[in-house]
C-alpha cells in the first residue's frame, strides 16, 4: 500500500482556527500519511515564531459558547450572551476572550498551538509558506519558524494534485 | 495481559493520546505490546481507527470507571 497524502491550505490566523490544521496534520502523520500544509494569507500567523498575535474574537461569532473556565460548576455552566454592540465597545474584550479561551484549552487537556505545531514538525509534516502573501503583508522569513519552505500556488498543486485528501481551512 | 510499555494518557484530549501512542509504539519492536490508559471518551473509536489504518493490532479495548485501557501490538 503506497503512502496516503493529505494536503491542507491554512488560511485563518486566529487562536481557534489555528487548531484544525495542526490537529489534522499531526493526526494524519500519526496514521502514516505524508502531509503538506500550505500557509497563506492570515494563515501565515500560524507559522510565526511569536504566536501572541493569535486571538479569538467572539464578535460576530454566534456559534461560540461564552463560558467561564473557573469558579464553581454553577458559575462555569452559565452562558454569557453578550450582545455584539457591547462586545465591540468594551476595550480589551478580545484579549479577555482570548485569555479565557487559553484557560479553557488548558483545563481540557488540549495542547497549546505552539506544541501542536512542534508535534507536526517532529512528525515531518511539511510546512510551505506562501511567498506572495509573505511579501503582501510585509513579513520577512525571519518572522517565521525554521523548517518552512517558501513557494507559490504551483508548488502546492505539485503535492495536492496527487493527494488523497485536500482541505481548505 | 502482558505488555512491554505503558502510556498514561489520562487527562489528555484529542489528538494527544493518538500522537503519544504513535511515538511510544516507535520505541517498541515488532510484536511488543503497548498499554494505553486514557480518559478521552473519543478514544475508543479513535484507537479502533488508528489500529485499522496503521496495521498495529488492537488486542483489547476496555472501559472501567471513566478510564479506557487499550493494548496495542506493534506491527
Amino acid at each position: 500500500m503506497s503512502q496516503k497524502k493529505l494536503a491542507i491550505i491554512a488560511t485563518k490566523g486566529t487562536l481557534d482556527w489555528a487548531y484544525p490544521p495542526y490537529i489534522l496534520a499531526s493526526t494524519a502523520a500519526a496514521l502514516d500519511y505524508s502531509v503538506n500544509v500550505f500557509f497563506t494569507f492570515y494563515g501565515l500567523q500560524l507559522i510565526r515564531k511569536d504566536l501572541s498575535a493569535l486571538k479569538v474574537s467572539p464578535l460576530g461569532n454566534p456559534g461560540m459558547p461564552m463560558k467561564m473556565p473557573f469558579g464553581p460548576k454553577w458559575f462555569r455552566d452559565i452562558t454569557w450572551d453578550v450582545p455584539n454592540i457591547i462586545q465591540a465597545n468594551i476595550p480589551g474584550y478580545e484579549s479577555f476572550a482570548t485569555a479565557m479561551m487559553k484557560k479553557t484549552i488548558a483545563n481540557n487537556g488540549v495542547e497549546t498551538v505552539e506544541n501542536m505545531r512542534m508535534l507536526c514538525q517532529e512528525a515531518e509534516v511539511k510546512f510551505i509558506g506562501c511567498q506572495m502573501t509573505v511579501e503582501l503583508f510585509g513579513f520577512s522569513h525571519d518572522d517565521f519558524i525554521d523548517g518552512v519552505e517558501y513557494a507559490g500556488a504551483a508548488k502546492f498543486f505539485e503535492f495536492a494534485g496527487e493527494s488523497d485528501i485536500c482541505l481548505y481551512i | 495481559m502482558n505488555f512491554d510499555k505503558e502510556l498514561d494518557a489520562r487527562g489528555l484530549n484529542c489528538p494527544l493520546p493518538i500522537l503519544r501512542s504513535k511515538k511510544s509504539l516507535g520505541e517498541l519492536t515488532t510484536g511488543q505490546v503497548l498499554k494505553v490508559v486514557a480518559t478521552d471518551p473519543g478514544a475508543i473509536k479513535d484507537f479502533e481507527a488508528f489500529a485499522k489504518q496503521t496495521g498495529n493490532e488492537l488486542l483489547s479495548s476496555a472501559q472501567a470507571g471513566g478510564e479506557f485501557t487499550f493494548f496495542i501490538k506493534k506491527k
